[in-house]
């Protein structure tokens, strides 16, 4: 055989497979504690001020297909390398079910171009059955989480208000932004409808919180990640500092397939492939941490397969890779006629919506679904893009024209033309964002077909709503019609029915998946103990999302990041005692 | 100084020397960006992938549209959005151009443009006995007529008016998002700035105001650049 793995006589202290949220909070954690680290990132080196990198600040005219989706399925300046679908990395679906898996191959991860929406999870989160008898509790409580929330909001910066919202948590919250005139729109529709429409909570920094990171200049490009790293993104947060120092090696383009163990069933380290010769490696080390996002961090622990370990590594319970869910989302679009021909003026602001309205019906018990959703907003004179312009055949027959009189939708001509910019701006968005049940029956698991282009059997997902999600989105999309309602817009499209599953979006398209790897007390239910460290193997820690018992209807990030941060500590104090 | 010129300051202050590569592994992308800058870096000119860049050169190598084809579409093109006295028309603003790279881009708009091209074509030889480019404007716009308004169109013009669509969906992308079409719209952004809410004349002519409570908890402009102090912040 010509095929010879390479190996690497330095032994280091951890070795951390992802430098997202998870991975980079576990490198600066751990790595200012003094441990040895090697960090592997399945994609290239990644900084946003790199100027042959940098999208911020450039114009739709500098891309040849005007920032149109077709490399990147956000958009030419999103900043993501990767996708739904990457060349030579397929996976599979059975059972005709859907699931659609995002990957962001660089430095940070999918961090870079996520929302910066940063959510606590709640008290009643933690424990939701408790009270509604579905699903599992998580094993720890708010309570656990919150000294390292506050940490988070402390040392990665994040905007919002104190509301007393029993289940919204505050926290350390930089000012918020002041709303834009749609979200003004929107708050008094809101409120005409007893909703709590109140600042989002974003990790952008308004105000500084330390000397090495800009304050926010209100471009609303955080998704194209920050070139003065206004905005949180863990290469730029957590990875970049984090090598200024001696501890950390950083071994980019290193596409991990499998986590090592010996004869005693300890983790020894990792092998990947080196993208650039296609040679396989190994990385030796004391502690192996993976968080290679939820479904990456199950695909390798099923891959890590030995005599000792023949469903995969850290896996007696069968549980890797089960319990899988995604947010439920759905979504609308209306015009608002009275922000027509609007007079012009820069209101990008910050990198997202400055209003939100969170789940306000925890104490409700007839809805037919007992999980919540928040809701998110967009609208106002944002920087075109391709398919500005499009569709006008379905909205300027609508209202009247500038003559007062209506007019035949569609046209050519500089009424056409006009008609586009009395429209910019008049449009305004809103998405819900759920929480779905787990189920032991979503879930991922080894294709035994097929590999990817690097010889790594590949995942096949097996995903299917239930009712209760369904329920949820036909909710949802009753609460935008009552809201577009109250703003006197006019709603587009249809409502989507039962048909549709009410609009209800494919799994996996909120980006949000979690629960693969889940924690719990029970070593046959569960892949983790409450401190992200695997019942199988002592030496083995999953710190990104797969640790999730359940979801709530906050977007996951700030959840992984303070969980990283307990579970780094914990491992640190393991470590002292000799335990590991 | 201004104010891109501190950006820089701020960014070249933060930015850390550089990153450390262990064993056998280097990072060809990190080697190329410490070379003298190759006419192909600046040709990338919006942050792509290597692989993204192979895929545009690819792309502009190859020419989807024939000759009268870009000449028809500059035609259509000016008649779905022409100049007025202060903006200029579609081709102006290059539009045509866009048209071949971006069905290049995305083949699913090739079959539907080139062949609502030829169904144009053929629809005013019918009537007019020439291609459409050739016949005066007052019969151009004659079909035109008969396929820009697709909720009242002839069932014998429906596929004309579904091409028609088509292209004034890409004519009106094309121009929109072009610097001349952008100035037009008036979008303004795009630049470092400090976002202090709606204008009030704006505020006023919506019926609409800050309420106390925001205007108490909302960032001070002149406080964005204080370091962010917890001392006195109560949190339950």
């Amino acid at each position: 055989m010509s095929f010879q793995i390479k190996k690497s006589s330095k032994v280091y202290d951890i070795c951390i497979v992802g430098s997202g949220a998870g991975g980079g909070m576990a490198t600066k954690v751990l790595s200012e504690a003094g441990f040895k680290i090697a960090l592997l990132e399945a994609g290239p080196n990644f900084d946003p001020a790199n100027p042959d990198q940098q999208t911020q600040f450039k114009w739709p005219y500098e891309s040849p297909r005007r920032g149109a989706g077709t490399s990147r399925p956000f958009g030419d300046f999103d900043m993501a390398y990767g996708g739904w679908e990457i060349d030579g990395e397929p996976y599979t679906r059975k059972n005709g079910t859907k699931f659609d898996w995002f990957r962001s191959r660089m430095l940070g991860g999918r961090t870079n171009h996520w929302g910066r929406i940063s959510l606590r999870f709640g008290p009643l989160d933690f424990k939701r059955k408790d009270f509604d008898g579905k699903g599992d509790n998580w094993p720890i409580g708010y309570e656990d989480v919150k000294p390292y929330y506050d940490k988070v909001d402390k040392l990665i910066g994040v905007f919002g208000t104190k509301e007393n919202i029993p289940n919204e948590p505050d926290g350390y919250f930089l000012p918020p932004p002041k709303p834009r005139l749609h979200e003004l729109y929107l708050k008094k529709a809101g409120q005409k409808s007893g909703l709590p429409v109140i600042p989002s909570r974003l990790s952008i920094l308004t105000k500084r919180i330390d000397n090495r990171r800009g304050a926010c200049f209100y471009c609303k490009q955080c998704s194209r990640s920050c070139s003065i790293y206004g905005d949180f993104s863990s290469s730029s947060v957590l990875v970049k500092p984090a090598l200024e120092y001696d501890n950390v090696d950083l071994y980019v383009n290193a596409m991990v397939r499998e986590v090592l163990t010996d004869e005693n069933g300890k983790a020894t380290g990792v092998s990947y492939i080196n993208k650039h010769d296609l040679q396989e490696y190994t990385v030796k080390a004391k502690v192996v941490i993976l968080a290679a996002s939820a479904c990456g961090s199950a695909r390798i622990l099923l891959n890590s397969k030995s005599s000792k370990f023949p469903n995969g590594l850290a896996n007696s319970s069968g549980v890797v890779g089960k319990y899988l869910h995604d947010s439920t989302g759905a979504a609308r679009t209306a015009l608002v006629p009275s922000l027509m021909d609007r007079k012009r003026y820069n209101e990008d602001g910050v990198g997202g919506m400055h209003l939100y309205v969170p789940w306000w019906l925890n104490d409700s018990k007839n809805l037919g679904f007992t999980r919540g959703y928040h809701m998110e907003f967009w609208g106002g004179m944002g920087m075109p893009a391709y398919g500005v312009g499009f569709g006008m055949e379905n909205i300027n027959g609508l209202v009247p024209g500038k003559d007062g009189q209506m007019k035949k939708p569609g046209g050519y001509g500089l009424d056409f033309k006009n008609d586009v910019n009395r429209f910019y701006g008049a449009i305004v968005g809103m998405a819900g964002r759920g929480e779905s049940i787990p189920q032991k029956n979503n879930y991922c698991e080894i294709d035994p077909d097929v590999v990817d282009k690097y010889g790594i059997p590949v995942l096949r997902f097996n995903y299917k709503w239930t009712d209760e999600e369904r329920k949820q989105a036909k909710h949802m999309h009753e609460t935008f019609e009552e809201l577009i309602h109250n703003m006197g817009g006019i709603a587009l499209g249809n409502k989507p029915g039962k048909e549709s599953d009410y609009g209800l979006d494919v799994p996996g398209r909120i980006i949000h998946e979690v629960g693969t790897t889940r924690m719990g007390d029970n070593s046959k239910t569960s892949v983790l103990n409450k401190y992200n460290q695997a019942h199988d193997v002592p030496n083995l820690f999953v710190m990104d999302g797969g640790g999730f018992v359940s979801q709530a209807d906050k977007n996951p990030t700030w959840t992984i990041l303070a969980l990283a941060w307990r579970a780094s500590e914990y491992l640190t104090e393991e470590i002292k005692k000799m335990n590991i | 100084m201004d104010r891109r010129k501190s950006l820089k300051a701020m960014v070249a202050g933060t930015v850390t020397s550089g990153f450390m590569f262990s064993g056998c592994l280097t990072d060809s992308e990190e080697q190329v960006a410490n070379e003298t800058p190759t006419p192909e870096i600046e040709e990338s000119g919006y942050g792509r992938t290597p692989e993204e860049l192979a895929r545009d050169k690819e792309l502009y190598s190859k020419t989807f549209f024939n000759e009268h084809e870009m000449a028809t579409l500059a035609v259509l093109s000016d008649i779905i959005i022409p100049a007025d006295e202060t903006s200029g028309s579609a081709t102006d603003a290059k539009v045509p151009e866009f048209l071949e790279f971006i069905v290049k881009d995305m083949p699913h708009h090739q079959t539907p443009m080139r062949g609502g091209l030829m169904w144009l074509d053929h629809e005013s030889n019918k009537r007019f006995d020439k291609v459409f480019k050739d016949t005066p404007e007052t019969q151009q716009l004659e079909i035109i007529e008969d396929i820009a308004y697709p909720d009242d169109v002839k069932p014998e013009f429906l596929q004309g008016a579904k091409f028609f669509s088509r292209l004034r969906n890409l004519v009106a992308t094309g121009y929109f998002t072009s610097k001349e079409g952008i100035e037009y719209l008036g979008y303004v952004g795009n630049v470092p700035n400090v976002w202090d809410g709606v204008p009030q004349d704006v505020l006023d002519r919506h019926k609409l105001s800050y309420d106390e409570k925001t205007l108490n908890e909302c960032i001070k402009p002149e406080e964005r650049n204080e370091i962010a102090n917890w001392d006195n912040y109560d949190l339950a």
